[in-house]
């Protein structure tokens, strides 16, 4: 089932073309890994599934993005309710400086929950969700800003899924992190996968070859291939593709 | 070491002298580290040195005038009878009208232009000039307070007129070190927040003034204590030095406490100098507690 359908997309900053007609979809409950060198693109298209381009002056967009069929680039889309369907995890863990509690529950007072129970049992399930529950159980009440760097991460995955959203966007999620953290990270990847529809940015493409079920390779603002991880991986169609892959380049 | 590479013998005698020349130079960069160490150090010393002067002798000349008939009396003819209590009370209804005002409008000003203006050149004009005005000199903003305040809007040399006046002066202070706090609190959590569906407004409130307020606070807390300090606009709005009442209202006559001092300091009578003493005594204490409290107040809204 597709979820995210990419039509004809291009976008500019400014004068420079940064994408170029993208077409792509996204399949349902499944995690979709970009890949490619450094300013290929592969983040600024996953900005624009939850429009956090809209932020940055002089950005212009072409072509649509199609969410469950409905174009969020069209005028009437409330842009508050579609962020908390599709949430958004960054390169470097970016916690509050308030309480682990308080972290994860902001999205949900945000959206008006403020029951202390239902706030309470939103908290727990995120966290467990996020298998950070049985590291900080017993320390709800202390600063998120204790954590450490892989702790901190889980954290904001945590915070992202207590909003309740269909997609997750992670953009280069263990980048900052250790390899014992990495490897915590995307074991949890591979679990949300039942619930969640993934999109990750990663450098690494060991990552993307190791978490994801279907992979894009970027460009200079193209999508060059898009297919089965492992028949990507293994058996790539475009030229550039095998020569990135195979570490000549990038 | 120099040539340590090569193995001749020449050139380990070579090594020897240069040795030598290397403990030299190395004495001359020690002397010269340890001169510039006792420059700083003297420079550090001077001003502490002036400081602990104008507090001695601010202390002897006034102490012993400090006793609870100052702060009871009003001014006088004669200088035994002279107190602070109108230049006090001046003070603190000016400051008590002034701070709210500055931090409202303050504050307000700082998150329009950090969240909200787009970078128009419009916006740029705005944030040029309000920089600009925070170096103005008081004594214009005083002229201004007298032409707008007292004369236009007709208040009189009055406590209001004064109020409005030190509003002016202090807002582009205060607006700046908002702007400065709010800046000072990173791209990254406000991404967080509107990822999460907050909008603007959610966001300054949960995300940027908790991590900010600390350094509003402060900023405000000490351009206040320097309205508090302030001479010059004042009597050019026409506060009075001599008055034997408390304010009644916003439309009182008033005197403020940095007048009252300058009032008596430039007596002939060799007594009022010891009273202005003990009157710079009371204002540098609460100058001195305004300034605790910003600090009070930032270690306590500190980010954890």
């Amino acid at each position: 089932m597709t979820i995210v359908n990419i039509d004809q997309l291009h976008l500019y900053y400014g004068t420079f073309h940064a994408l170029k007609n993208i077409n792509m979809n996204i399949n349902e409950k499944s995690i979709t890994a970009f890949i490619g060198p450094s300013g290929c693109g592969k983040s600024t298209l996953l900005r624009t599934l939850n429009r956090m381009n809209d932020m940055i002056k002089g950005v212009r967009i072409e072509g649509s993005v199609n969410i469950k069929g409905e174009n969020i680039y069209a005028q009437d889309v409330n842009v508050e309710l579609l962020r908390k369907e599709i949430g958004m995890v960054f390169q470097q863990p970016n916690p509050f400086p308030k309480s682990i509690y308080e972290n994860v529950a902001y999205g949900s007072k945000i959206h008006g929950i403020t029951n202390r129970k239902q706030l309470d049992e939103i908290v727990e399930t995120s966290l467990k969700n996020a298998a950070l529950w049985d590291e900080v159980k017993d320390d709800l009440k202390k600063s998120a800003y204790g954590l450490s760097g892989g702790q901190q991460q889980r954290l904001c995955i945590a915070r992202a899924l207590a909003v309740n959203p269909e997609i997750l966007l992670m953009d280069e999620p263990t980048s900052a992190l250790d390899p014992i953290s990495t490897l915590k990270i995307e074991e949890l990847i591979q679990d949300l996968k039942q619930r969640y529809t993934i999109v990750i940015v990663t450098h690494n493409m060991q990552q993307a070859a190791r978490v994801s079920d279907e992979t894009a390779f970027f460009l200079n603002g193209e999508v060059i291939e898009m297919d089965d991880t492992a028949t990507l991986f293994s058996n790539p169609n475009d030229q550039k593709t095998e020569d990135y892959i195979s570490g000549r380049f990038g | 070491m120099n040539g340590s590479t090569s193995v001749s013998n020449t050139s380990i005698n070579n090594n020897e002298k240069t040795d030598k020349q290397q403990l030299k130079h190395m004495m001359k960069r020690k002397r010269k580290n340890k001169f510039f160490h006792a420059v700083f150090f003297i420079s550090t010393l001077f001003g502490i040195a002036a400081l602990l002067l104008l507090l001695g002798q601010i202390l002897i000349q006034g102490l012993g005038w400090l006793n609870w008939d100052f702060f009871n009396n009003y001014s006088s003819r004669k200088p035994e009878n002279s107190g602070i209590k109108a230049a006090m009370v001046g003070t603190l209804w000016m400051i008590g009208i002034t701070a709210p005002l500055t931090f409202i409008i303050g504050v307000a000003t700082a998150l329009f232009l950090e969240e909200y203006a787009k970078d128009t050149w419009i916006s740029r004009v705005i944030q040029t000039n309000i920089s600009n005005l925070a170096g103005v000199p008081s004594i214009v903003y005083g002229l201004l307070g007298l032409t707008l305040f007292v004369r236009m809007l007709h208040l009189g040399p009055s406590i209001l007129a004064g109020a409005l006046t030190m509003t002016l002066l202090v807002l582009p202070i205060i607006i700046v070190a908002s702007q400065e706090a709010i800046r000072a609190v990173p791209v990254s959590q406000r991404h967080a927040s509107y990822a999460l569906g907050a909008n603007r407004w959610q966001t300054i409130v949960k995300v940027v003034l908790p991590s900010s307020f600390a350094g509003i606070l402060t900023g405000s807390i000490l351009s206040l204590s320097r309205a508090i300090g302030e001479t010059a606009p004042l009597i050019v709005i026409g506060a009075v030095a001599f008055i034997a009442r408390l304010p009644d209202g916003l439309l009182s006559k008033f005197t403020a406490m940095p007048i009252q001092i300058y009032t008596w300091s430039s007596q002939p009578q060799e007594e009022f100098h010891h009273v202005a003493g003990a009157g710079i005594i009371v204002l540098l204490f609460m100058l001195l507690a305004m300034n605790a409290l910003a600090i009070f107040l930032r270690n306590k809204y500190q980010r954890k």
